[in-house]
Protein backbone atom coordinates (compact mmCIF):
# COMPACT_ATOMS: atom_id res chain seq x y z
CA UNK A 1 0.00 0.00 0.00
CA UNK A 2 1.21 3.49 -0.77
CA UNK A 3 1.97 5.78 2.14
CA UNK A 4 0.18 9.06 2.79
CA UNK A 5 2.00 11.96 4.39
CA UNK A 6 0.92 15.49 5.24
CA UNK A 7 4.05 17.04 6.72
CA UNK A 8 7.61 16.05 7.45
CA UNK A 9 8.08 15.62 11.16
CA UNK A 10 10.72 13.32 12.65
CA UNK A 11 8.43 10.32 12.62
CA UNK A 12 7.26 10.75 9.02
CA UNK A 13 10.84 11.22 7.81
CA UNK A 14 12.07 8.16 9.67
CA UNK A 15 9.30 6.13 8.04
CA UNK A 16 10.36 7.00 4.49
CA UNK A 17 12.69 4.60 2.70
CA UNK A 18 14.41 5.11 -0.62
CA UNK A 19 12.15 3.88 -3.43
CA UNK A 20 8.92 4.34 -1.45
CA UNK A 21 6.01 5.78 -3.36
CA UNK A 22 4.05 8.24 -1.25
CA UNK A 23 1.23 10.75 -1.60
CA UNK A 24 1.57 14.17 -0.03
CA UNK A 25 -1.37 16.26 1.12
CA UNK A 26 -0.26 19.58 2.57
CA UNK A 27 1.73 22.73 1.91
CA UNK A 28 4.75 23.03 -0.36
CA UNK A 29 6.69 26.05 -1.63
CA UNK A 30 8.04 26.43 -5.14
CA UNK A 31 11.58 27.72 -5.58
CA UNK A 32 13.98 27.34 -8.48
CA UNK A 33 17.28 28.85 -9.56
CA UNK A 34 16.89 32.54 -8.82
CA UNK A 35 14.68 32.09 -5.77
CA UNK A 36 17.39 29.81 -4.37
CA UNK A 37 20.03 32.40 -5.05
CA UNK A 38 17.97 34.98 -3.17
CA UNK A 39 17.14 32.67 -0.27
CA UNK A 40 20.82 31.77 0.14
CA UNK A 41 21.75 35.44 0.01
CA UNK A 42 19.11 36.32 2.61
CA UNK A 43 20.44 33.59 4.90
CA UNK A 44 23.98 34.86 4.47
CA UNK A 45 22.91 38.39 5.34
CA UNK A 46 20.80 37.08 8.22
CA UNK A 47 17.65 38.64 6.71
CA UNK A 48 14.12 37.48 7.33
CA UNK A 49 13.01 34.73 4.94
CA UNK A 50 9.67 34.84 3.10
CA UNK A 51 8.57 31.59 4.77
CA UNK A 52 9.65 29.50 7.70
CA UNK A 53 12.10 26.87 6.49
CA UNK A 54 11.71 24.71 9.60
CA UNK A 55 10.04 21.51 8.45
CA UNK A 56 9.27 23.03 5.05
CA UNK A 57 9.09 21.26 1.69
CA UNK A 58 10.43 22.99 -1.41
CA UNK A 59 9.25 22.06 -4.90
CA UNK A 60 11.75 22.85 -7.69
CA UNK A 61 9.22 24.28 -10.08
CA UNK A 62 8.50 27.36 -12.18
CA UNK A 63 4.87 27.07 -13.26
CA UNK A 64 3.48 28.20 -16.59
CA UNK A 65 0.89 30.99 -16.43
CA UNK A 66 -2.46 30.24 -14.85
CA UNK A 67 -5.24 30.01 -17.45
CA UNK A 68 -8.52 31.74 -16.59
CA UNK A 69 -10.68 29.62 -14.30
CA UNK A 70 -7.84 27.32 -13.26
CA UNK A 71 -5.90 27.09 -10.00
CA UNK A 72 -2.51 26.92 -11.66
CA UNK A 73 -0.91 26.29 -15.04
CA UNK A 74 1.36 23.43 -16.01
CA UNK A 75 3.72 22.82 -13.07
CA UNK A 76 6.10 19.87 -13.23
CA UNK A 77 9.53 19.62 -11.57
CA UNK A 78 12.73 21.16 -12.90
CA UNK A 79 16.25 19.66 -12.74
CA UNK A 80 17.24 19.46 -9.07
CA UNK A 81 21.02 19.41 -9.47
CA UNK A 82 21.04 23.10 -10.41
CA UNK A 83 19.89 23.82 -6.87
CA UNK A 84 22.65 21.74 -5.25
CA UNK A 85 25.00 24.64 -4.58
CA UNK A 86 22.30 26.46 -2.55
CA UNK A 87 20.83 23.45 -0.75
CA UNK A 88 23.22 23.05 2.19
CA UNK A 89 22.39 26.37 3.82
CA UNK A 90 18.65 25.70 3.44
CA UNK A 91 18.98 22.29 5.12
CA UNK A 92 20.95 23.96 7.89
CA UNK A 93 17.98 26.28 8.44
CA UNK A 94 15.57 23.40 8.84
CA UNK A 95 14.38 22.52 5.32
CA UNK A 96 13.10 18.94 5.46
CA UNK A 97 11.85 18.04 1.99
CA UNK A 98 12.77 18.74 -1.60
CA UNK A 99 10.85 17.68 -4.70
CA UNK A 100 12.40 17.69 -8.15
CA UNK A 101 13.78 15.55 -10.94
CA UNK A 102 17.13 13.87 -11.45
CA UNK A 103 20.10 13.09 -9.22
CA UNK A 104 21.76 15.18 -6.49
CA UNK A 105 25.42 15.74 -5.71
CA UNK A 106 27.17 13.53 -3.18
CA UNK A 107 27.51 16.58 -0.96
CA UNK A 108 23.75 17.18 -0.94
CA UNK A 109 22.99 13.50 -0.33
CA UNK A 110 25.38 13.57 2.66
CA UNK A 111 23.72 16.73 3.98
CA UNK A 112 20.28 15.13 3.62
CA UNK A 113 21.56 12.34 5.86
CA UNK A 114 23.17 14.76 8.32
CA UNK A 115 20.06 16.94 8.72
CA UNK A 116 17.59 14.03 8.47
CA UNK A 117 15.71 15.32 5.44
CA UNK A 118 14.27 13.71 2.29
CA UNK A 119 14.60 14.28 -1.44
CA UNK A 120 11.64 13.21 -3.57
CA UNK A 121 11.06 12.78 -7.27
CA UNK A 122 7.79 13.43 -8.99
CA UNK A 123 6.62 12.83 -12.57
CA UNK A 124 8.99 14.76 -14.81
CA UNK A 125 7.75 16.43 -17.95
CA UNK A 126 4.15 15.99 -16.83
CA UNK A 127 3.20 19.54 -15.86
CA UNK A 128 -0.45 19.27 -16.89
CA UNK A 129 -0.88 16.14 -14.80
CA UNK A 130 0.85 17.71 -11.79
CA UNK A 131 -1.51 20.69 -11.93
CA UNK A 132 -4.38 18.33 -11.18
CA UNK A 133 -3.01 17.66 -7.67
CA UNK A 134 -3.00 21.30 -6.64
CA UNK A 135 -5.89 22.71 -4.65
CA UNK A 136 -4.70 26.28 -4.16
CA UNK A 137 -1.82 28.45 -5.28
CA UNK A 138 -0.63 31.92 -4.33
CA UNK A 139 2.49 33.91 -5.03
CA UNK A 140 4.20 34.33 -1.69
CA UNK A 141 7.39 36.21 -2.52
CA UNK A 142 9.78 37.41 -5.23
CA UNK A 143 6.93 38.25 -7.58
CA UNK A 144 9.35 40.19 -9.78
CA UNK A 145 10.93 36.87 -10.76
CA UNK A 146 7.81 35.86 -12.69
CA UNK A 147 7.79 32.06 -13.06
CA UNK A 148 10.70 31.90 -10.61
CA UNK A 149 8.69 33.52 -7.81
CA UNK A 150 7.94 31.54 -4.66
CA UNK A 151 4.44 30.05 -4.76
CA UNK A 152 2.70 28.57 -1.76
CA UNK A 153 0.83 25.48 -2.96
CA UNK A 154 -1.71 23.36 -1.19
CA UNK A 155 -1.44 19.92 -2.73
CA UNK A 156 -3.62 16.85 -2.41
CA UNK A 157 -2.36 13.32 -2.95
CA UNK A 158 0.65 14.70 -4.79
CA UNK A 159 2.60 11.63 -6.02
CA UNK A 160 6.20 11.29 -4.87
CA UNK A 161 9.01 8.76 -4.96
CA UNK A 162 11.66 8.86 -2.23
CA UNK A 163 14.97 9.36 -4.05
CA UNK A 164 17.30 10.13 -1.12
CA UNK A 165 16.12 9.11 2.34
CA UNK A 166 17.22 10.34 5.76
CA UNK A 167 19.82 7.56 5.92
CA UNK A 168 21.42 9.01 2.79
CA UNK A 169 20.39 6.10 0.56
CA UNK A 170 20.09 7.25 -3.06
CA UNK A 171 17.78 5.68 -5.63
CA UNK A 172 20.33 6.41 -8.38
CA UNK A 173 23.27 4.79 -6.58
CA UNK A 174 22.42 1.14 -6.33
CA UNK B 1 5.02 35.40 -57.20
CA UNK B 2 3.01 34.88 -54.06
CA UNK B 3 2.43 37.64 -51.53
CA UNK B 4 2.14 36.77 -47.84
CA UNK B 5 1.46 39.47 -45.27
CA UNK B 6 3.33 39.88 -42.03
CA UNK B 7 -0.03 39.70 -40.27
CA UNK B 8 -0.70 36.25 -41.71
CA UNK B 9 2.71 35.10 -40.47
CA UNK B 10 2.03 36.46 -36.99
CA UNK B 11 -1.33 34.69 -36.81
CA UNK B 12 0.18 31.44 -38.04
CA UNK B 13 3.10 31.50 -35.61
CA UNK B 14 0.75 32.34 -32.74
CA UNK B 15 -1.36 29.28 -33.51
CA UNK B 16 1.73 27.07 -33.86
CA UNK B 17 2.99 28.06 -30.38
CA UNK B 18 -0.26 26.91 -28.82
CA UNK B 19 -0.51 23.73 -30.89
CA UNK B 20 3.10 22.72 -30.21
CA UNK B 21 2.87 23.34 -26.46
CA UNK B 22 -0.57 21.87 -25.75
CA UNK B 23 -0.94 19.10 -28.28
CA UNK B 24 1.81 16.48 -28.13
CA UNK B 25 3.01 15.38 -31.57
CA UNK B 26 1.18 12.24 -32.66
CA UNK B 27 4.40 10.50 -33.69
CA UNK B 28 5.88 11.18 -30.23
CA UNK B 29 2.75 9.97 -28.45
CA UNK B 30 2.70 6.81 -30.60
CA UNK B 31 6.35 6.15 -29.81
CA UNK B 32 5.67 6.51 -26.07
CA UNK B 33 2.68 4.16 -26.30
CA UNK B 34 4.75 1.63 -28.22
CA UNK B 35 7.50 1.85 -25.60
CA UNK B 36 4.87 1.40 -22.88
CA UNK B 37 3.63 -1.81 -24.48
CA UNK B 38 7.18 -3.18 -24.59
CA UNK B 39 8.33 -2.03 -21.15
CA UNK B 40 8.59 -4.84 -18.60
CA UNK B 41 9.87 -2.81 -15.66
CA UNK B 42 6.81 -2.03 -13.52
CA UNK B 43 7.86 1.40 -12.31
CA UNK B 44 8.99 2.40 -15.81
CA UNK B 45 5.58 1.32 -17.11
CA UNK B 46 3.79 3.42 -14.48
CA UNK B 47 5.84 6.48 -15.39
CA UNK B 48 5.11 5.99 -19.09
CA UNK B 49 1.40 5.76 -18.18
CA UNK B 50 1.71 9.11 -16.37
CA UNK B 51 3.40 10.63 -19.44
CA UNK B 52 0.57 9.39 -21.68
CA UNK B 53 -2.07 10.64 -19.20
CA UNK B 54 -0.31 14.01 -19.12
CA UNK B 55 -0.58 14.36 -22.91
CA UNK B 56 -4.31 13.74 -22.76
CA UNK B 57 -4.85 16.10 -19.80
CA UNK B 58 -2.89 18.83 -21.61
CA UNK B 59 -5.08 18.48 -24.69
CA UNK B 60 -8.34 18.30 -22.79
CA UNK B 61 -7.71 21.06 -20.26
CA UNK B 62 -5.69 23.24 -22.61
CA UNK B 63 -2.65 23.23 -20.35
CA UNK B 64 0.96 23.20 -21.47
CA UNK B 65 2.36 19.66 -21.74
CA UNK B 66 5.33 20.88 -19.67
CA UNK B 67 5.68 24.05 -17.61
CA UNK B 68 8.93 24.68 -19.45
CA UNK B 69 7.37 25.96 -22.64
CA UNK B 70 10.85 26.29 -23.95
CA UNK B 71 12.95 28.63 -25.94
CA UNK B 72 10.91 29.14 -29.12
CA UNK B 73 13.02 27.97 -32.05
CA UNK B 74 11.40 28.90 -35.36
CA UNK B 75 12.35 27.32 -38.66
CA UNK B 76 11.32 29.31 -41.71
CA UNK B 77 11.47 27.71 -45.14
CA UNK B 78 10.93 30.56 -47.51
CA UNK B 79 10.20 29.87 -51.17
CA UNK B 80 12.22 32.22 -53.37
CA UNK B 81 9.06 33.20 -55.26
CA UNK B 82 7.34 34.44 -52.11
CA UNK B 83 7.23 38.11 -51.31
CA UNK B 84 6.68 39.02 -47.68
CA UNK B 85 4.71 42.18 -47.14
CA UNK B 86 6.18 43.58 -43.94
CA UNK B 87 9.01 42.51 -41.65
CA UNK B 88 9.41 38.73 -41.43
CA UNK B 89 11.38 38.50 -38.17
CA UNK B 90 9.18 41.04 -36.41
CA UNK B 91 6.12 39.14 -37.59
CA UNK B 92 7.50 35.89 -36.17
CA UNK B 93 8.38 37.43 -32.80
CA UNK B 94 4.99 39.11 -32.60
CA UNK B 95 3.40 35.73 -33.27
CA UNK B 96 5.43 34.18 -30.45
CA UNK B 97 4.37 36.95 -28.04
CA UNK B 98 0.71 36.54 -29.00
CA UNK B 99 0.66 32.75 -28.96
CA UNK B 100 2.54 32.40 -25.67
CA UNK B 101 0.26 34.96 -24.03
CA UNK B 102 -2.91 33.42 -25.38
CA UNK B 103 -1.83 29.90 -24.46
CA UNK B 104 -0.84 30.91 -20.88
CA UNK B 105 2.65 29.63 -21.59
CA UNK B 106 5.70 30.55 -19.57
CA UNK B 107 7.96 33.55 -19.89
CA UNK B 108 11.31 31.80 -20.00
CA UNK B 109 13.56 34.09 -22.04
CA UNK B 110 15.99 36.54 -20.44
CA UNK B 111 17.31 39.20 -22.78
CA UNK B 112 20.71 39.39 -21.12
CA UNK B 113 22.39 35.98 -20.76
CA UNK B 114 24.81 37.16 -18.08
CA UNK B 115 22.87 39.87 -16.28
CA UNK B 116 19.61 37.88 -16.72
CA UNK B 117 16.85 40.40 -15.81
CA UNK B 118 13.09 39.96 -16.14
CA UNK B 119 11.97 36.98 -18.19
CA UNK B 120 9.78 37.43 -21.28
CA UNK B 121 8.58 35.46 -24.30
CA UNK B 122 10.98 36.67 -26.98
CA UNK B 123 13.17 36.92 -28.99
CA UNK B 124 12.73 33.58 -30.68
CA UNK B 125 15.63 31.95 -32.47
CA UNK B 126 14.77 32.20 -36.14
CA UNK B 127 16.42 29.98 -38.72
CA UNK B 128 15.66 30.95 -42.30
CA UNK B 129 16.27 28.73 -45.34
CA UNK B 130 15.60 29.99 -48.84
CA UNK B 131 14.18 27.21 -51.01
CA UNK B 132 12.68 26.83 -54.46
CA UNK B 133 8.99 27.47 -55.02
CA UNK B 134 6.31 29.79 -53.76
CA UNK B 135 5.49 28.37 -50.34
CA UNK B 136 6.31 29.47 -46.84
CA UNK B 137 6.76 26.73 -44.28
CA UNK B 138 6.77 27.72 -40.61
CA UNK B 139 7.78 25.40 -37.79
CA UNK B 140 7.81 26.25 -34.07
CA UNK B 141 9.95 24.02 -31.85
CA UNK B 142 9.66 25.08 -28.19
CA UNK B 143 12.85 23.62 -26.75
CA UNK B 144 12.85 22.89 -23.03
CA UNK B 145 16.14 23.68 -21.37
CA UNK B 146 16.49 20.78 -18.96
CA UNK B 147 17.40 18.73 -22.02
CA UNK B 148 18.98 21.54 -24.04
CA UNK B 149 21.56 21.84 -21.25
CA UNK B 150 22.74 18.32 -22.08
CA UNK B 151 23.78 19.04 -25.68
CA UNK B 152 27.33 18.13 -26.75
CA UNK B 153 29.69 18.75 -29.65
CA UNK B 154 32.89 16.94 -30.55
CA UNK B 155 35.24 17.62 -33.44
CA UNK B 156 36.56 14.19 -34.43
CA UNK B 157 39.57 13.48 -36.59
CA UNK B 158 38.54 12.54 -40.12
CA UNK B 159 40.09 9.12 -39.56
CA UNK B 160 37.91 8.41 -36.52
CA UNK B 161 36.32 4.97 -36.41
CA UNK B 162 32.54 4.66 -36.39
CA UNK B 163 32.85 3.01 -32.97
CA UNK B 164 34.36 6.19 -31.51
CA UNK B 165 31.48 8.26 -32.86
CA UNK B 166 28.92 5.83 -31.47
CA UNK B 167 30.64 5.87 -28.10
CA UNK B 168 30.52 9.67 -27.97
CA UNK B 169 26.78 9.72 -28.72
CA UNK B 170 25.95 7.00 -26.19
CA UNK B 171 28.13 8.71 -23.56
CA UNK B 172 26.28 11.99 -24.16
CA UNK B 173 23.02 10.24 -23.32
CA UNK B 174 24.65 8.61 -20.30
CA UNK B 175 25.83 12.02 -19.11
CA UNK B 176 22.28 13.38 -19.41
CA UNK B 177 21.30 10.44 -17.18
CA UNK B 178 18.09 10.93 -15.21
CA UNK B 179 18.14 14.74 -15.31
CA UNK B 180 16.67 15.72 -18.66
CA UNK B 181 13.35 13.82 -18.62
CA UNK B 182 14.05 10.48 -20.27
CA UNK B 183 12.92 8.70 -22.41
CA UNK B 184 14.80 10.94 -24.81
CA UNK B 185 14.73 11.65 -28.49
CA UNK B 186 18.36 11.95 -29.53
CA UNK B 187 19.10 14.36 -32.35
CA UNK B 188 22.50 13.93 -33.98
CA UNK B 189 24.21 16.13 -36.56
CA UNK B 190 27.24 14.79 -38.40
CA UNK B 191 29.32 16.83 -40.81
CA UNK B 192 29.38 20.47 -41.90
CA UNK B 193 31.16 22.72 -39.41
CA UNK B 194 31.04 22.96 -35.61
CA UNK B 195 28.04 25.28 -35.69
CA UNK B 196 26.31 23.53 -38.59
CA UNK B 197 26.55 20.10 -36.94
CA UNK B 198 24.72 21.59 -33.93
CA UNK B 199 22.00 22.97 -36.17
CA UNK B 200 21.65 19.59 -37.91
CA UNK B 201 21.28 17.90 -34.52
CA UNK B 202 18.49 20.32 -33.63
CA UNK B 203 16.79 19.87 -37.01
CA UNK B 204 16.92 16.11 -36.57
CA UNK B 205 14.37 16.54 -33.77
CA UNK B 206 11.83 17.80 -36.30
CA UNK B 207 11.78 14.50 -38.10
CA UNK B 208 9.17 11.88 -37.27
CA UNK B 209 10.34 9.67 -34.43
CA UNK B 210 8.34 6.61 -35.36
CA UNK B 211 10.45 5.81 -38.40
CA UNK B 212 14.05 6.70 -38.94
CA UNK B 213 14.46 7.52 -42.61
CA UNK B 214 17.88 9.14 -42.57
CA UNK B 215 16.52 12.25 -44.22
CA UNK B 216 15.30 15.53 -42.87
CA UNK B 217 12.08 16.91 -44.29
CA UNK B 218 13.02 20.37 -43.15
CA UNK B 219 16.23 20.50 -45.16
CA UNK B 220 16.03 22.22 -48.53
CA UNK B 221 15.83 19.74 -51.37
CA UNK B 222 19.37 20.30 -52.63
CA UNK B 223 20.73 19.62 -49.15
CA UNK B 224 19.09 16.27 -48.66
CA UNK B 225 21.62 13.58 -48.14
CA UNK B 226 20.71 9.94 -48.12
CA UNK B 227 23.26 8.13 -46.07
CA UNK B 228 23.87 5.00 -44.14
CA UNK B 229 22.61 6.79 -41.06
CA UNK B 230 19.43 4.72 -40.89
CA UNK B 231 21.32 1.62 -39.75
CA UNK B 232 23.44 3.73 -37.46
CA UNK B 233 20.25 5.15 -35.92
CA UNK B 234 18.92 1.67 -35.19
CA UNK B 235 22.24 0.48 -33.75
CA UNK B 236 22.54 3.53 -31.51
CA UNK B 237 18.96 3.19 -30.30
CA UNK B 238 19.70 -0.38 -29.24
CA UNK B 239 22.91 0.64 -27.45
CA UNK B 240 21.21 3.55 -25.68
CA UNK B 241 18.29 1.41 -24.56
CA UNK B 242 20.76 -0.99 -22.98
CA UNK B 243 21.96 1.77 -20.62
CA UNK B 244 19.04 0.99 -18.26
CA UNK B 245 18.46 4.68 -17.53
CA UNK B 246 14.75 4.34 -18.25
CA UNK B 247 11.89 6.79 -17.62
CA UNK B 248 12.92 9.37 -14.99
CA UNK B 249 16.22 7.53 -14.76
CA UNK B 250 14.72 4.82 -12.55
CA UNK B 251 15.58 1.90 -14.81
CA UNK B 252 13.91 0.07 -17.67
CA UNK B 253 14.58 -0.42 -21.32
CA UNK B 254 12.97 2.80 -22.49
CA UNK B 255 15.86 5.28 -22.35
CA UNK B 256 15.32 6.72 -25.82
CA UNK B 257 12.33 6.71 -28.14
CA UNK B 258 14.40 7.38 -31.24
CA UNK B 259 17.78 8.43 -32.57
CA UNK B 260 17.53 10.79 -35.55
CA UNK B 261 20.71 11.54 -37.47
CA UNK B 262 21.22 14.24 -40.08
CA UNK B 263 24.39 14.40 -42.12
CA UNK B 264 26.04 16.97 -44.39
CA UNK B 265 29.26 17.05 -46.41
CA UNK B 266 32.28 18.23 -44.48
CA UNK B 267 35.98 19.14 -44.87
CA UNK B 268 38.75 16.58 -45.50
CA UNK B 269 40.37 17.60 -42.21
CA UNK B 270 37.38 17.13 -39.94
CA UNK B 271 34.33 15.23 -38.73
CA UNK B 272 32.06 17.30 -36.46
CA UNK B 273 29.48 15.39 -34.42
CA UNK B 274 26.79 17.15 -32.37
CA UNK B 275 24.18 15.69 -30.05
CA UNK B 276 21.00 17.57 -29.18
CA UNK B 277 18.86 15.76 -26.66
CA UNK B 278 15.11 16.21 -26.34
CA UNK B 279 13.04 15.18 -23.36
CA UNK B 280 10.06 12.88 -23.95
CA UNK B 281 7.91 15.97 -24.42
CA UNK B 282 9.34 16.69 -27.87
CA UNK B 283 7.13 19.47 -29.15
CA UNK B 284 6.85 21.09 -32.56
CA UNK B 285 4.17 22.17 -34.99
CA UNK B 286 4.34 23.10 -38.68
CA UNK B 287 2.15 24.93 -41.16
CA UNK B 288 2.80 25.57 -44.86
CA UNK B 289 1.31 28.73 -46.35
Amino acid sequence: MKKMISFLDKKAIAGLRVGDEVFLTGIIYTARDRAHKRLAEAIRKKERLPFNLKGAIIYYCGPAKTPKGRIIGSCGPTTSSRMDEFTLCLLEKGLKGMIGKGDRSGEVAAAIKKYKAVYFLTYAGCGALMASYIRSAEVLAYQDLGPEAIYKLHVEKFPLIVAVDSKGRNIYKK
Amino acid sequence: MKIISAKKITETVSGLCIKANLDLRNDVLSAIKLARSREKNKRAGNILDAIIANAFIARKRKLAICQDTGLPYVFVELGQDVRIKGDLKNAVNKGIEEGYKKGFLRESIVKEPILRGKAGYTPALIQIDIVRGSKLKLTVLPKGFGCENKGQLKMFNPTAKIGEIKKFIVEAVKAAGPDACPPYVVGVGIGGTADYACLLAKKALLRQVTRSQGQCASLPEGDKVTSRSSKLEQDLLKDINRLNIGPMGLGGKTTALAVNIETYPTHIAGLPVAVNISCHALRSATVTL
